[in-house]
């Protein structure tokens, strides 16, 4: 199994010379099986860049995986080529809103309102279908078991772990972990604290020695302090889960709009220097870079 | 005709049951941006009926989890803030909706005090259909009959519109003065009264829409300052709005379920 990033960036596409080298579109994971077979995470703007690539290769099957509806995971399908041509197929799998009882095909329906697109829905000339997941249920996909979990984010967002050909993958999407909303002397602090390290304790399991984590970790712990509640999380509470779940590479994703390349280069070289000890390698996410597990 | 005294109706408005607190108070905490996960919950876990309606949209959607929610907190570290919040006030105007259901009434849903004006504007018919059901029949067999506005009839038959009924009761529920003046003159055209005339607009969008008509299913015309406000005439407004058949399902998944 390979993977490729096509979009590292958070919340909007950030063109310009000050983020070549990480990338300025928005999140786009490419996953490739042995067997050749396609998984799709996310389909921010980096899904263009990749389905022109795509475009040599069809007729394409490819399974999109969506972790939330937030646009910056969503805005680069309508955007996706392929999907307008016939033969053609496009299986899309995500959560079901709690609030309107609607499932992931709603997203595309509403980005394709005339209003906002001036392609309507049945121009889609590949075969496209939509499947809901839910949380911990797993489903297999062209000869790869995924996982999907509920992870909090201000929208129901999903984290997919990924296993096929004896490697395994986790792509967190957007992902705080819940603080405690208590202070320590309130009653009730303990026992809230107490669910949250439980619900901290399934995902360190769930994603115990996976090959690679792919992290949201938009913020320095400085910011982190300024934009709790935001939905996102710091880089050192990626490595710390990253520790804890002994993990082989993590990747560190979801560039907050502002960060300049030499931001991030610098962030790498301060999180090298803080913590010595990883076991673990670590990387910034950058557009274009294939990792072969 | 029945001659029916003012005082009647404000003895009708008496009997209806209060404006659930824990609704008013999730719309104002969650209208605010600074206020804290801790009150909100703290008002949710209050209100016992919310609470496990709560809990039982999220076991039913995540029947999958290995463990049962069976508290608030729980829900919190599983879908975070954002979403309770979402769900309580959907669940608050379900509350509010579901212990009526009469045919002439059609719930509009949608949110802030746009989206309180819009609920409540039209509840005034629920005090008529509630405790002055033969009045009210005359009144929309007239209004149907002659294809006039019903709250023209109602005025007639009731003494009283239920635009004018709905303001005393959002006053009696202790709402802002702004939605209770624009629910009272939702069915005029009141040049300066912005909130009125989007509930106006709104309305005959739905009709269009044939979302529901509230027994009155004439389409009646903006006002010159009305599309002023919209800066469109009403056929480019609906124009705009693009696809609404979305907006429609959801608003059917809440009064249907
Ligand atoms: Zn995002
Ligand atoms: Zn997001």
């Amino acid at each position: 199994m390979k993977f490729k990033f096509w979009g590292t960036r958070g919340s909007i596409p950030i063109p310009g010379e000050k983020t070549i080298k990480y990338g300025g579109n928005t999140t786009c994971i490419e996953i490739i099986t042995n067997d050749d077979d396609l998984i799709i995470l996310d389909t921010g703007t980096g899904i263009h860049a990749l389905a022109q690539d795509l475009l040599q290769h069809m007729p394409i099957k490819a399974h999109i995986l969506i972790t939330h509806t937030h646009w910056d995971h969503i805005q680069g399908l309508p955007f996706c080529t392929p999907i307008y041509i016939p033969g053609n197929e496009f299986i899309i799998y995500g959560g079901k809103d709690v609030i309107t009882n609607m499932g992931i095909e709603r997203a595309l329906q509403v980005q394709l309102q005339q209003a906002f697109f001036p392609i309507a829905e049945n121009n889609l000339k590949a075969k496209v279908s939509y499947k809901n997941v839910v949380p911990n249920e797993q489903f297999v996909i062209a000869g790869a078991t995924i996982t999907p979990v509920i992870l909090n984010h201000p929208v129901i967002n999903f984290g997919y772990r990924v296993d096929c050909d004896g490697k395994s993958l986790f792509f967190t999407g957007d992902y705080e972990q819940q603080f405690n909303i208590y202070e320590p002397e309130d009653t009730e602090y303990s026992e809230f604290q107490a669910m949250i390290d439980l619900s901290v304790d399934s995902l360190v399991d769930l994603i115990q020695g996976v090959d690679a984590l792919i992290m949201d970790s938009s913020f320095t712990a400085e910011e982190y302090t300024q934009k709790k509640g935001w939905g996102h999380s710091s880089y050192d509470a990626a490595i710390e889960l990253a520790k804890r779940a002994n993990v082989k590479q993590l990747f560190l994703t979801h560039h907050e709009p502002t960060r300049t390349d030499a931001n991030l280069d610098q962030i790498y070289t301060e999180l090298l220097k803080n913590y010595p000890d990883l076991g673990f390698e670590l990387h910034i996410a950058q557009e274009k870079l294939e990792i072969t597990l | 005709m029945s001659q029916i005294s003012e005082q009647e109706i404000l003895d009708c408005i008496e009997k209806m049951p209060a404006f659930p607190k824990s609704v008013s108070k999730i719309i104002e905490l969650t209208s605010s941006m600074d206020s804290s996960a801790k009150d909100i919950i703290a008002v949710i876990e209050g209100d016992p009926v919310m609470t496990g309606k709560i809990l039982q949209v999220m076991n039913s959607a995540f029947y999958s989890l290995p463990t049962k929610i069976t508290s608030i907190h729980r829900a919190l570290v599983i879908i975070g803030l954002n979403t309770i919040k979402n769900l309580a006030i959907s669940i608050a105007v379900i509350g509010v909706l579901r212990p009526y259901k009469e045919p002439h009434f059609d719930s509009d849903l949608f949110f802030s005090d746009y989206f309180i004006a819009g609920l409540l504007h039209d509840f005034g018919t629920i005090v008529f259909t509630e405790f002055k059901a033969e009045e009210f029949e005359h009144a929309l067999a007239e209004s149907s009959i002659n294809k006039s506005s019903l709250y023209l009839a109602e005025t007639k038959y009731l003494g009283m519109n239920h635009a004018q009924v709905s303001q005393i009761l959002a006053l009696k529920w202790g709402l802002s003065e702004v939605i209770a003046e624009s629910i009272a003159c939702h069915h005029q055209n009141v040049p300066n009264n912005l909130l009125s005339s989007c509930i106006f607009t709104a309305n005959q969008i739905a009709k269009q829409a044939q979302l529901g008509n509230s027994g009155n299913p004439v389409i009646e015309i903006l006002s010159a300052e009305q599309i002023a406000i919209f800066g469109v005439p009403f056929n480019e407004l609906i124009e705009e709005l693009g696809d609404i058949s979305l907006i429609k399902e959801t608003v059917h998944h809440f009064i249907g379920t």
